[in-house]
């Protein structure tokens, strides 16, 4: 096991482990998502306040939970970058910082047009909105900054303080709801003792969240192998494959 | 199913969210194949002709 991961941490080898789950991950992806959007769409009953409106959390909570997600997993990478200098993980942080950014965007942006609706307004400078605004800044500076600098390694460098700094927002953003009078509702799910949400709906937004996590990491690793490969264009592995790609 | 395009009057903000959320999550795979595929593509051509091994 210990050996497995220790081989992981070479590009050559996660490359290959990569290319190789792709396959699995990616057909897992499709099918999770498309029964959780049968299920989010169809079978699932209006609810009584809400009507079919409410429809859009199941794509707007795993959204958002993504969006932290995928954040910890870039500043998670960023330590072992700063710490290990691991090839791998500054790969793996390159990798992650794009889809945070959209799986944020859609957030923001399917949260709002719930909004309409609901709350009568697109949008409200409150502690959850502006929170969550400001991660999508986060990435967008971690993204900026990588094409800002020449050298790759020093880029990675720059950008795992960066993302680390900004685990700070984390919690905020988590836990925003509960420190200030906010329009935007409480924890619904994460009361794991008594969940506020009928299984009815549960069911499918748990089936949708799958269905995200799957995608980030089919999608995810794909744009490592990208990385990888522009990081290791000279190394040997690297020419050998693309050397067998011409035959 | 016009019942079911209706979603209850709440058309207008359940299918541009939706249609969006596909839109990214097919997106973002699609073009990350595609670049993989350019840098291969891209590295190849760089390659010394007619050697298969180093």
């Amino acid at each position: 096991m210990w050996l497995w991961f220790h081989r992981l941490a070479s590009p050559k080898h996660f490359y290959r482990v990569a290319e190789r789950l792709n396959p699995w991950l990616g057909s897992a992806t499709l099918v999770v998502l498309i029964v959780g959007l049968y299920w989010g769409l169809v079978i699932a009953p209006p609810d009584y306040e809400q009507g079919d409106s409410y429809r859009i959390i199941f794509v707007h909570v795993p959204a958002a939970w993504m969006s932290l997600f995928v954040y910890a997993v870039m500043a998670g990478a960023g330590a072992v970058t700063l710490v290990w200098r691991l090839k791998v993980a500054e790969a793996v942080m390159r990798a992650a910082a794009p889809l945070g950014a959209w799986f944020t965007f859609l957030a923001l942006v399917t949260g709002s047009l719930w909004g309409k609706p609901m709350w009568g307004t697109y949008w409200v400078w409150d502690a959850r909105l502006t929170s969550e605004l400001i991660l999508l800044f986060l990435y967008l500076g971690f993204i900026a900054l990588q094409s800002a600098m020449e050298d790759r390694r020093t880029a990675a460098r720059a950008g795992a303080v960066l993302a680390l700094v900004g685990v700070v927002n984390i919690p905020i953003i988590h836990y925003s709801v509960e420190w200030w009078a906010t329009l935007h509702q409480g924890p619904t799910v994460t009361k794991l003792d008594a969940p506020s949400i009928s299984l009815t709906m549960l069911a499918p937004l748990l089936v949708m969240a799958l269905g995200f996590l799957l995608h980030f990491a089919t999608t995810g690793l794909i744009r490592a192998r990208c990385e990888l490969l522009e990081g290791e264009a000279r190394s040997g592995w690297v020419r050998e494959l693309a050397r067998r790609r011409r035959t | 199913m016009q019942e079911f395009l209706y979603m209850g009057g709440y058309y207008p903000f359940v299918w541009p969210a939706y249609g969006l959320v596909l839109l990214v999550l097919i997106g973002t795979p699609v073009a990350a194949r595609r670049r993989e595929r350019r840098i291969l593509r891209r590295l190849a051509s760089q390659e010394p002709r007619g050697k298969t091994s180093a």
